[in-house]
């Protein structure tokens, strides 16, 4: 990574921060009230999130040969096994539960929700103790 | 339309349109794809000798991922400074609700390696037939799980 890579991440950073606390995605509260189904706004978040990233992810690399800054463009290979279904379902536990997900626990500390380090602190145990489980053979 | 947005619906789309802008630009920029939830597992590249943590797609990501975290806590600050006066935002959601549910969120997403950003966003925005299975299941265990303490709280 060079510097001007380095300058455009925490530039993107600071508008996903940014944009998480516009849309109130660092309350608890608000994720609670639309998962029990009394407030519709995180369909929108995820809406709008996902229609400029389709837009880009699918549109860009026909238009530029390479990112500005890098030599490819990276492409997101997810896979479907028994992890993804298992992961997903034990994640939306853990989120009905506490109303927080990465980017929010993240972003939450910078607009003073100091609460939501408790569900930080959690996670980095429970990705810890995903990767010391995780069996080797199943790695790639 | 006031029953399903009885806070407005307007700062959600414009929050929504932030988020994706930030991964479009990170992608055409520096090519990159914006998952949030690998940032625990590659961070703990820095601390552990466990082989899993020691993966090249861990290693070679580090940094930028730490750097996009930092950026993260600083877009929400200025937000508060600048359009919550300053403000910080408060939740009255119990410690151990936070600390049981994020085991849960940090070990969950590494497993089907993504969350709401990376499977939800990231991999939709590819069109990716597992990130769709992904968030069907997700929020699907989360409605019941929020609904069932809803009721137990209540």
């Amino acid at each position: 990574m060079n510097l001007r890579q380095a300058i455009i991440t925490l530039i993107c950073g600071v508008l996903f921060g940014f944009g998480l606390a516009v849309s109130t995605m660092i309350s608890p509260e608000v994720i609670l009230s639309f998962l029990t189904g009394r407030d519709f706004g995180l369909l929108l978040v995820m809406g709008g999130g996902v229609f400029i990233t389709l837009l880009a992810y699918q549109f860009v690399p026909h238009w530029m040969k390479r990112p500005v800054f890098a030599e490819s463009f990276r492409v997101r290979e997810s896979v479907l096994n028994r992890n993804t279904v298992v992961g997903s379902a034990l994640f939306g536990v853990g989120w009905g539960m506490c109303g927080v997900c990465p980017g929010p626990a993240i972003a939450g500390l910078g607009a003073g929700n100091w609460m939501l380090g408790y569900a930080l602190l959690g996670m980095i145990i429970g990705a810890y103790v995903q990767g010391r489980t995780a069996k080797l053979a199943a790695i790639q | 339309m006031n029953n399903f947005f009885p806070n407005g619906w307007l700062h959600y789309l414009i929050g929504g349109l932030l988020i994706g802008s930030s991964v479009a630009l990170l992608f055409i920029f520096n090519g990159w794809i914006a998952g949030m939830s690998t940032v625990f597992s590659s961070t703990w590249s820095y601390f552990s000798s466990l082989p899993y943590f020691k993966q090249e797609r861990f290693i070679s990501s580090r940094a930028w991922r730490l750097i996009l975290a930092a950026g993260l806590i600083i877009g929400a600050l200025i937000w508060m400074l600048m359009f919550n006066h300053g403000i910080p935002v408060h939740t009255v959601v119990p410690w151990w609700r936070l600390f049981i549910g994020g085991l849960l969120v940090g070990y969950g997403t590494r497993l089907a390696n993504g969350c709401t950003s990376g499977h939800g966003i990231c991999g939709l925005g590819s069109l990716q037939l597992p990130s769709l299975v992904a968030v069907i299941t997700f929020i699907a265990t989360a409605v019941a799980t929020a609904l069932i303490f809803r009721m137990v709280m209540a």
